[in-house]
């Protein structure tokens, strides 16, 4: 009910066209939240690069490494990214991951197809499946989240039914796609990663610069009003749960090629990655605000904690959930002090 | 005289809700070039009259017919792209959208399916500016007050059909209560738009609680009552009276007999003294003392101010400075609880969402304020809570008299009367009403100001807000009037007060 | 035709009981079992202690009842309580790697100051939750998420990523234990549900929840500190969360932090929603809740019984979801039933439509939330 937030006893109407404050104008600023993260991001390389400049971290190849370990999710976030945006949820992605690793290792190991056939098909089911939620959610007015925790059931429950066991893919184009690299001179970027970054790009580009990306914004923003000003809501809403669902097949397809196997239990749990990318990217999970290049960089910060354990070499993995919690915590109680200040 | 053929046409439209007929074979006409006024009571079907007609409700009977065209309107789209546009009373735009943006979107300037922005920046500034607003188009609509967020509103459904040249721009320009959160120059402005849309041949549906408004700016008018239509008029043919008795269906009476009523000149003791009480952005520090038995009313232009006092003193916002004693005592008002301590009742304007909880019943909602202070450890026994529902159902007639009813299903009226039963239970000493009258039935109106009389002979405060200055006048002691979110005077009230004298004060500033 | 309007009446009074749908629900599973296990209602003695189907149902689903119970309050303050599943498995793992230390594992204090220490933490998580929405005014989803993410990291930091196995004769009463021929863990069940019940409607404390979830503002302007209630129910939510934990970890006398709870977040609030407490807050119904929670234990032991591979157990869930919502769901109902039937359906609030006709105005206002909301 965001209609409401603007009430008339809330506003000082003597000032319409005042100009706020700089300082304030800054914290008001929708892309500070992006600019934070880009920054914490930045800062945490330089503490890794102060502290394991011996270990070989100033390596280029750490910091591409980031996009080749993290491809996945960050197709998996930028799906998300479309949902949060549009003001709702969806808890189904990692199941749909676990499920297009499953069914692409089924098809391809069992099945005997070629993956150029696989692909669009595994493509196909997961934006199918997220277009029957989003056709769910809109059609039936039944809340994102109970309906994407259905999904969540549903396809980890499909990934059981495929196989209890774990597949492993021998496919020969599988493996030599998996293992391609693409020279930058300085590194190298696997096909997940370069896909993932195209994903980004015109992620990016549907988002500011197509009627539907502004949509997504709109209904985000304010839904009863998005349908009164005559926007096709309900077309739009279907649409980034499709997207989503389509990216979360995208990241599956990622995830096989990156771990070269399908399992029933791949990828639990990664709808909370997804989320706490998006969150730490500066998007609001109330909707209509934040960026996607916001999630790029809350992927990147999460990638970093990931690969400074790693180096630490102490540290159990454990902690990686513990950090990403409490870099949740802060992100989150940020947002709220700045939405906060604004409104004051 | 032959008469130009009407632009719209709604013959024999029939809506109905569950259990009831909503609309019952209506008929509206809409010429091009005219202002036409939908009056009618509230539940008289203007806004479901409205609603059918942008496609927010689908049609159980009757036609539509636009430009000599029959036409199913399914939705608020396929009314826009029919040419009809529509401004609510609520401002529905994206507040996290620029401003620019909320006028275009939808139909944002496009080549090769990629949003031109610097054009879209570009057209949005000269419509702006045309129409004479100081508007940053580029900043988020969020940053702008109600007021001018409702202005960037009328001029996005003035832009309908525009843009790219498709569509056939806007033939219909229905304003639903636009003007109800506008102060007089914004209103103004506002009519000078209307007037200039009418001579470019837009035919303008107007919808205002505000008599003079109507008479102001409208040629014609149809009158509704419980969803019948009660008659077509040209607004030269017919006078405020004849509209009012349209509209209520009855003579004038039952409110008069309040204007007999002798106002007790003796009020009691100090109760509230407030001392230089004030919150930035909401009211300038005042002074104000409230005796025992007074009925206090505030008069002022909505946005003036009002209800930001009343909020102060009842501590929903916290001031910043100054303070408040009552009964002699010092109360912080930090928060509801400190107010509502010191024997202070409010009753919210939103009764819907600063007052019902619309899931509970009857009885949850009035024993409530009782019980929140009463701490959740201790439950009002069941028979002594029973008695006290019963008691104040009775008492005010709240209807369906049926402590078991859920709330939300009330009529407005009603639900005013479970507000006030809640906090009467509490026995207040002060009792704040922040427009209690608005948008209930007039019978239910006359019931409200009588209790209130007779609450304060029995020697309760009463802090009473309203819009209308003649309902002021009949209830208050002293009148406070405020201007520009300040106390600017305050009133004895007698025989030589006129609603004139009051809004000379507002538009003065001062007293004489 | 006097009689068989009265009957249809009564029925019709009995299909609009807030518990009708879930019962009925429940009667339907347990009847799918007659079939496949004729002896499905039997209840044996061996050993001094009851056996049986309907025994194991309650038994096993004990631990949802109880985290689906704390839930059913935080869902009625409008708020949701995602970091129950990590709770869990914070408290096992407290509770078993404190047992594990001791060098008498059976002795009572030990179990018992164990087990306080679970709960502790359990209160503290669930005071960190109440502290984040109620006071900090963060969205209830996300503030529980920060507990859900961090909080399995937590319990395995604790067990130190290890499966702590721990033998304790009166840490396995709570979990796996009997008491009067009955599992210990159904008394736990019937306590807590007691106790929560006594809680809300003895006191005023239902009201309240359902008055904040119901409308915050204008809860907050009758005065009703709703800051606290908030807290308090999440603290609530929170204990029940860590009893389940220590009950799960007693029954296989073992502590997972990995694995412990895991989706019994989602398991309890689709009870709670089984149990016809809207997931948008204000009214709730503690008995629907149970009722939903052992619809869920049902169905898996339903797909056992009628031989359906258990690893479809998660499509019938999903299957469940769907069902249940969509039949909640006013505007399914309008489109595959009628309007009709779904307008029945929705003035379950108890106003008769006589009154809804007398009172145009209340009907209209009534009308478009159907439409809308």
């Amino acid at each position: 009910m965001s209609a409401t937030t603007q009430s008339p006893t809330a506003s000082d109407s003597r000032t319409p066209s005042s100009s706020p404050s700089r300082a304030a104008r800054l914290l008001g600023d929708r892309r500070l939240p992006v600019a934070v993260t880009a920054l914490l991001f930045l800062l945490m390389y330089g503490g890794g690069l102060a502290r394991y400049q011996y270990y070989g971290f100033a390596e280029p190849q750490v910091f591409l490494n980031l996009f080749i370990d993290n491809g996945y999710l960050l197709v998996a976030a930028v799906g998300v990214t479309f949902v949060i945006l549009s003001g709702g949820i969806d808890l189904s992605v990692g199941s749909m991951i676990g499920f297009t690793t499953m069914f692409t290792a089924w098809l391809v190991e069992r099945q005997g197809l070629p993956l150029l056939v696989v692909v669009p098909m595994a493509l196909a089911v997961g934006a199918f499946g997220g277009f029957l939620m989003g056709y769910v959610i809109h059609n039936f007015e039944i809340q994102p989240f109970i309906v994407t925790l259905a999904g969540l059931f549903l396809f980890r429950g499909l990934c059981l039914v495929i196989s209890k066991e774990s597949i492993s893919i021998s496919d020969s184009t599988v493996s030599s796609m998996a293992q391609a690299q693409a020279s930058l001179g300085v590194g190298f970027l696997s096909i997940g990663a370069i896909v993932s970054l195209v994903v980004l790009a015109v992620a990016f580009y549907v988002l500011h610069y197509t009627r539907f990306g502004r949509r997504v914004y709109a209904i985000g923003g304010n839904e009863q009003s998005a349908m009164l000003m005559g926007l096709p809501q309900g077309g739009t809403k279907i649409a980034v749960y499709t997207v989503s669902g389509f990216c979360s097949a995208l990241a599956g397809l990622l995830f096989t090629l990156y771990i070269q196997s399908g399992d029933p239990l791949h990828a639990t749990g990664m709808e909370l990655d997804a989320i706490a990318a998006v969150v730490i990217g500066g998007t609001l999970l109330t909707g209509g605000s934040g960026y996607v290049l916001g999630t790029l960089f809350g992927v990147l910060v999460l990638g970093l904690i990931k690969s400074i354990i790693q180096f630490e070499g102490t540290l159990s993995s454990w902690w990686t959930k513990i950090a990403t919690g409490v870099l949740l915590c802060t992100f989150i109680l940020v947002q709220r002090f700045m939405t906060t200040r604004k409104k004051a | 005289m032959a008469e130009p053929r009407p632009v719209l046409e709604m013959a024999g439209i029939v809506k109905e809700f569950p259990g009831v007929r909503a609309l019952s074979d209506v008929d509206f006409r809409l010429f091009p070039g005219e202002i036409h006024a939908l009056m009618g009571e509230n539940g008289a079907g203007k806004s479901t009259l409205i609603k059918v007609l942008t496609g927010v409700y689908s049609l159980d009977g009757g036609t539509i017919t636009l430009d000599g065209r029959s036409v199913r309107i399914a939705s608020p789209l396929q009314a826009q792209q029919a040419g009809i546009s529509t401004v609510y009373q609520e401002v529905n735009l994206c507040p996290n959208l620029s401003v620019a943006e909320n006028i275009f979107i939808g139909r944002e300037p496009t080549r090769m399916g990629r949003i031109q922005w610097k054009r879209l920046r570009r057209e949005a500034a000269e419509l702006v500016d045309r129409l004479g607003l100081d508007i940053d188009v580029s900043a988020p609509l969020s940053s702008y007050p109600l007021a001018v967020q409702q202005l960037v509103a009328i001029v996005r459904s003035l832009n309908t059909g525009a843009g790219d040249g498709e569509g056939p721009g806007t033939k219909v320009l229905i304003l639903d209560e636009p003007t109800s959160s506008l102060d007089r120059d914004e209103v103004l402005q506002l009519f000078a738009l209307m007037r200039r849309l009418k001579e470019e041949g837009v035919a303008i549906l107007f919808v205002s609680h505000f008599l003079d408004q109507i008479y102001e700016v409208c040629d014609r008018m149809t009158v509704l009552r419980n969803g019948t239509l009660v008659g077509e008029h040209m607004v030269s043919d017919l006078d405020q009276v004849g509209l009012v008795q349209l509209m209520l269906g009855k003579a004038m009476g039952q409110l008069d007999e309040l204007h007999e009523h002798q106002l007790r000149s003796d009020a009691g003791d100090t109760l509230v003294q407030a001392d230089g009480l004030g919150r930035t952005g909401g009211i300038a520090p005042f002074d104000l003392e409230i005796r025992k038995g007074e009925v206090i009313g505030l008069a002022g232009l909505l946005g003036s101010g009002r209800t930001e006092l009343a909020r102060l003193l009842f501590g929903a916002d916290q001031p910043d400075t100054g303070k408040v004693t009552i009964g002699g005592r010092r109360v912080s008002m930090s928060a509801p609880n400190d107010a509502i301590g010191a024997g202070v009742a409010f009753c919210s304007e939103n009764r819907k969402s600063e007052g019902l909880v619309p899931d509970l019943t009857v009885r949850e909602n009035i024993i409530l304020a009782l019980q929140a202070s009463r701490g959740w450890t201790r439950p009002i026994p069941v028979a002594q809570r029973d008695e006290l529902v019963a008691k104040y159902i009775k008492a005010l007639d709240i209807r369906p008299a049926n402590p078991e009813a859920r709330v939300g299903q009330l009529s407005g009226g009603n639900q005013q009367k479970v507000l006030l039963a809640r906090w009467l239970i509490t026995q207040p000493k002060l009792l704040i009403l922040d427009e209690p009258t608005r948008g209930i039935d007039i019978g239910a109106k006359a019931e409200i100001q009588k209790l209130v009389v007779s609450l304060s002979e029995e020697g309760m405060s009463v802090l009473y807000i309203a819009a209308e200055l003649e309902e002021v006048l009949r209830l208050s002691h002293t009148i406070g009037v405020l201007r520009d979110r300040r106390l600017v005077a305050q009133i004895a009230n007698g025989p030589e007060i006129t609603t004139s004298r009051i809004l000379e004060t507002i538009a003065s500033g001062e007293h004489q | 035709m006097t009689t068989s309007s009265t009957t249809s009446s009564r029925w019709r009074a009995l299909t609009r009981h807030h518990l009708f749908w879930p019962v009925a629900v429940l009667v339907l599973l347990l009847l799918v079992n007659v079939p496949f296990t004729p002896d499905f209602f039997s209840v044996r003695m061996a050993d001094g202690h009851l056996y049986g189907s309907l025994v194991s149902i309650v038994l096993f689903g004990s631990p949802l009842i109880l985290v689906a119970v704390g839930m059913t309050l935080v869902i009625a303050t409008g708020g949701i309580d995602l970091s129950v599943g990590a709770v869990v498995a914070i408290t096992g793992a407290l509770a078993c790697s404190y047992i594990s230390d001791q060098h008498d594992q059976g002795a009572l204090s030990g179990v018992l100051l164990a087990m306080g220490l679970g709960l502790l933490a359990a209160v503290v998580c669930g005071l960190w939750n109440g502290f984040l929405v109620a006071r900090m005014g963060i969205q209830p989803i996300i503030a529980t998420l920060i507990i859900m993410v961090a909080g399995r990291g937590v319990a395995q930091l604790i067990t130190d990523g290890q499966i702590i196995t721990i033998n304790s004769e009166p840490y396995k009463l709570i979990g796996g234990g009997y008491w009067l021929t009955l599992p210990f863990s159904i008394f736990v069940v019937a306590a807590v549900v007691a106790v929560t019940v006594a809680l809300t409607r003895r006191t005023a404390l239902g009201l309240l929840v359902e008055a904040v979830g119901g409308n915050a503002e204008a809860s907050r302007l009758v005065g009703i500190r709703s800051r606290r209630i908030k807290i308090m129910v999440y603290m609530f939510c929170a204990l029940c969360a860590g009893i389940a934990g220590l009950m799960i970890s007693s029954n296989t006398s073992a502590a997972d932090g990995n694995n412990a709870g895991l989706w019994i977040e989602l398991d309890a609030i689709l009870a709670v929603v089984i149990g016809g407490t809207s997931l948008l807050g204000g009214r709730f119904s503690i008995g629907g809740t149970v009722v939903g929670a052992l619809v869920i234990q049902t169905l898996t032991t339903t797909i056992y019984t009628i031989g359906v591979p258990t690893q479809t157990n998660l499509v019938f869930k999903a299957a469940v979801v769907i069902v249940v919502c969509l039949l909640q769901s006013p505007k399914f109902r309008a489109k595959v039933f009628g309007a009709k039937f779904a307008a029945r359906f929705a003035a379950k609030g108890g106003a008769k439509p006589a009154a809804a006709t007398a009172d145009p105005a209340a009907a209209t206002e009534a009308a478009p939330k159907m439409e809308v909301s």
